[in-house]
């Protein structure tokens, strides 16, 4: 188990970056707590499974430092960092029998047979993959396979963290709700810290203690799932979670006033914006309220999905989306009306605070 | 303590084929060598390179008929097998990876076993055959020879990646109204573009380098470059730096051939067909 | 995939059937026809029963022949397989060096036959030739025209020099299938460079290698024009094989019958041998 400090990261898969877009990773400064369960969470593309990489050693980063404990292992080969990693697509060896697939990383590090016999029954104790141990591994089912790919992480009780690079892409459906459950348990049990590369929000919110976004090679916001949801630092973070995303406006800000179109809405605090920055306002479609009062839009689409409705507008020649009660009801002259506490101003994408 | 860098013994992984590549191209280096050579200079002094480099033998060669119609015949004969090995091959391919059909299994077998049958075997019979025929000394007859092997292992290569290619498309390209020859023609062989690349890669590779049926089933017209040479060595006292030219030419068309695909060389490796 | 019954196929295998017929069929049955006859010339045929089988098979020369061409591929075989394997394992995984690679490695396989035995003729002679005048130069006595030994030296290397890039191809094909998860996983858990090839690189080359395996054994059972061009069979006749032995036998001899008796015999080995290898792959196929 370790604390891990990512010192000013960057990567570039090039021989010599010459501007800031050529590279995968830009910086990254920031510390995982020990025991910690974090997801990290992004479209494809972002630079998450790169990050991913090069803590676990697999990529050595262009420039800046890993530390495990307070201790660098920048130069430090993946073996001697002692990581755990589950791929995307399960790993398996072909030729060997399950068992022997699990004894694998323990008997590579020279750990002695009688505790490898007790850690691998360990291990296909808490799979249920009992009936399989003596088989070969090649007729296993896709999730079957991940199972054993888990358990070769897992059966090392002694790895300073475990990393997760989409591992239930290929698993279906039903069994993805089993094999999360099992990872999050295991969590409390041995209390490893933990890294989840994911790009689906669900897994990420349902699974981590800390949410950590990636947007565009760069870390945008590390926080609760509350945390993301109620304050999204960047806009990416409020379009990518939450369905339907926030609803983000370009809006002028004067004061503690902005006007979108030719509607003003009062702001509870006065945003602290540099001259010249694209300004825009965002709110959840959770936080508008659709009634007789307010300002006008234009209905133009309902979505029914079950417990509530998503309406489609415009507002101020805008399309919104609004979350209603599913007995809502959608007057003739709708009006929609904003709850000041949840909007954000956003200054060239990123949040801006202001004084009360 | 060991570092992330890469072990000595990986980052020294690269002499290895470099030492390869080296043997295989000092035997070439050395024909090549020899044919800017004159024969006097071959036979005098030992030499690494040519001292008075000499084009005179390539010149004897695009000169003479007897040397340069050599190579037309060669690239006829070898670009009509190719042809007719793709063109047969394509049906019956199709057939093999769409349907299941009474024999197709020891019809598969049988096709496989004429491409492990050692041509010795069919040098005199053939000859007999095609001298009954009239087609000795003809393109045509080692072109058709030549079917003997190729024809199976075009079966072979494009079966493999037809099998690839899911059977949903030929399904909904009868739903759309297409006919069998139109879907074929117009969807299917586009598909499958790359394998009639390999197939055809392979059938120029093994029709380019056969001799022993070339040489049995020509005299004079349709006589193949190779089996020129052969005739130069043993009658005219060996003019060396001919001979060498000759050589050096004949492993031309084949670079060639190699570097135009060179992309699809290893997918159609990986295939385990060949 | 799931195939559909239909013997209406049977037409698109058609001209393939007609033309390998053509090819093969008629010209076999000419040579069963030969094997079971005797001749004074003229056309006039005797029947002559198994005789020509029994004299092939208790002749000395037919077993000699027999006993090279085995002993020539089981020798090609343990050089060229691991090999392969090695430059194979060491081949650049990208980047420009690739093609490089492929394509001057493919090199060989794409010289005619008896050019290649010209190439090793000229470059084993000890006048003329680098690989002949370098040894001599060494101090060791080298001379494949008349020396046995040095001849079968001569052979093997150029049958290596010829035919090694093909085994290097398939197992590269072979290895650049691995997807990358698979040496990351195997870092990560620890495994030795042994252990990544033994249980990671080694299964996965499998069928390439065993497709390398027997093709290198038919084709090198079946070899004629390198040695042909580069021997003549000789020494006496050191480097006499089967191929090299029939042709002198019909066309050098015009011996039909014994020919014929013979060409039967080599190609039911043939057979044998091709039975086992679709046996061997359809069951590794089936494993898959």
């Amino acid at each position: 188990m370790a604390r891990i400090n990512l010192e000013h990261i960057r990567h570039a898969y090039g021989a010599k970056p010459k501007s800031e877009e050529d590279y995968a990773l830009k910086e990254v400064h920031h510390e995982w707590n020990d025991g910690g369960a974090y997801a990290l969470l992004g479209p494809s593309g972002c630079g998450k499974t790169t990050l991913l990489n090069i803590i676990s050693g697999l990529i050595n980063p262009s420039e800046g430092r890993i530390l495990f404990d307070g201790t660098d292992v920048t130069q430090l080969t993946t073996q001697q960092r002692n990581i755990a990693q589950v791929f995307q697509f399960p790993v398996i060896y072909d030729t060997m029998t399950v068992y022997d697939n699990l004894a694998f990383p323990l008997r590579n590090r020279h750990v002695p047979e009688a505790e490898v016999d007790r850690r691998v029954k360990e291990i296909i104790e808490m799979t249920g993959l009992g009936g399989w141990a003596k088989k070969t591994a090649r007729g296993l089912t896709a999730d079957q396979k991940q199972k054993i790919s888990l358990g070769r992480g897992l059966v090392r009780s002694d790895v300073s963290a475990i990393l997760f690079d989409e591992p239930l892409t290929v698993i279906d459906p039903e069994m993805k709700w089993v094999l999360r459950s099992q990872i999050k348990r295991l969590h409390k049990q041995f209390g490893f810290t933990m890294v989840y590369v994911t790009h689906d929000q669900t897994e990420a919110l349902t699974f981590a203690d800390k949410v950590v976004v990636m947007y565009d090679g760069q870390i945008v916001q590390i926080g609760t799932p509350a945390e993301l949801f109620e304050r999204p630092r960047h806009t990416f973070v409020g379009y990518f979670i939450g369905s339907p995303g926030m609803n983000v406006l370009p809006a002028e800000i004067a004061g503690n006033t902005a006007s979108i179109g030719d509607q003003s809405i009062a702001l509870t605090f006065q945003p602290q914006i540099k001259a010249g920055a694209r300004t825009e306002l965002g709110i959840r479609p959770e936080f508008i309220s659709l009634g007789r009062e307010g300002m006008p839009v234009s209905v133009t689409k309902v979505e029914d999905i079950g417990r509530h409705k998503i309406v489609r507008a415009r507002f101020a020649d805008r399309p919104i989306s609004i979350i209603v009660d599913e007995d809502g009801e959608i007057p003739a002259e709708p009006r929609v009306t904003f709850d000041p506490k949840a909007i954000n101003i956003y200054a060239d994408s990123w949040r801006v605070g202001g004084e009360a | 303590m060991m570092t992330n860098k890469q072990p000595l013994s990986q980052r020294l992984s690269w002499l290895v084929p470099t030492i390869y590549i080296v043997f295989l191209l000092l035997p070439i280096y050395w024909l090549v060598n020899m044919s800017f050579k004159e024969t006097s200079e071959i036979l005098g002094a030992f030499s690494l390179w040519p001292e008075n480099p000499t084009l005179r033998n390539y010149r004897v060669i695009f000169t003479d008929p007897s040397w340069y119609s050599g190579y037309i015949n060669s690239i006829i004969y070898v670009v009509l097998n190719t042809v007719i090995s793709v063109t047969v091959a394509l049906p019956a391919a199709y057939a093999f990876s769409r349907y299941r059909f009474l024999g197709d299994k020891h019809l598969f077998f049988w096709l496989l076993t004429n491409r492990m049958a050692p041509p010795a075997v069919f040098a005199l019979p053939f000859f007999q055959l095609y001298s009954a025929f009239g087609l000795i000394d003809t393109h045509i007859a080692v072109a058709i020879a030549h079917c003997l092997f190729n024809v199976p292992l075009a079966v072979w290569i494009l079966e493999g990646f037809m099998s690839g290619v899911p059977k949903e498309i030929d399904e909904t390209a009868y739903i759309d109204g297409y006919s069998f020859p139109r879907f074929f023609a117009r969807i299917f062989v586009p598909l499958i573009a790359s394998g009639i690349g390999v197939a055809a890669f392979f059938c120029f590779m093994f029709s380019w380098v056969e001799l022993l049926l070339a040489r049995t089933l020509t005299t004079t017209d349709a006589k193949p470059i190779a089996a020129t040479m052969t005739r130069t060595v043993s009658a005219s006292g060996l003019d060396w730096g001919v001979l060498a030219a000759a050589g050096v030419l004949t492993i031309i068309p084949g670079a060639l051939v190699i570097y135009f695909v060179r992309n699809y060389i290893a997918k159609g490796f990986a295939l385990g067909r060949v | 995939m799931e195939k559909t019954w239909n013997n209406k196929a049977w037409f698109m295998v058609l001209p393939v059937l007609v033309l390998v017929a053509f090819s093969a069929v008629i010209p076999l049955m000419t040579v069963v026809n030969y094997s079971v006859q005797d001749t004074f010339g003229n056309n006039a045929f005797f029947w002559a029963g198994t005789d020509w089988f029994l004299d092939v098979l208790e002749s000395d020369r037919f077993w000699d022949a027999l006993t090279r061409n085995l002993i020539f591929s089981a020798i090609i075989l343990a050089i060229e397989i691991p090999l392969g394997i090695v430059i194979a394992l060491n081949m650049p995984k990208r980047g420009i060096g690739v093609p490089i690679c492929l394509v001057l490695m493919a090199l060989p396989l794409l010289i005619p036959w008896n050019v290649v035995g010209t190439i090793w003729q000229v470059f084993g002679r000890v006048d003329i030739g680098l690989l002949g005048h370098t040894v001599t130069a060494l101090g060791i006595d080298y001379n494949y025209v008349q020396n046995p030994i040095d001849a079968w030296v001569t052979l093997i290397i150029m049958d290596v020099w010829h035919w090694t890039s093909l085994v290097v191809l398939l197992c590269y094909a072979g290895l650049v299938s691995i997807p990358d998860a698979y040496y990351q996983a195997a870092k990560i858990d620890g495994a030795s460079r042994w252990s990544v090839f033994r249980y990671i690189q080694l299964p996965k080359m499998k069928r390439v290698l065993l497709i390398a395996f027997l093709l290198r054994f038919m084709d090198s059972f079946m070899i004629y024009t390198e040695p042909f061009v580069v021997t003549g069979g000789g020494p006496g006749n050191s480097t006499t094989f089967l191929s090299v032995d029939l042709v002198k036998m019909a066309i050098g001899e015009f011996n039909l019958g014994p020919a014929a008796a013979l060409s039967i015999i080599y190609f039911l080995i043939i057979l044998l041998l091709s039975w086992i290898f679709y046996t061997v792959m359809t069951t590794s196929d089936a494993q898959g």
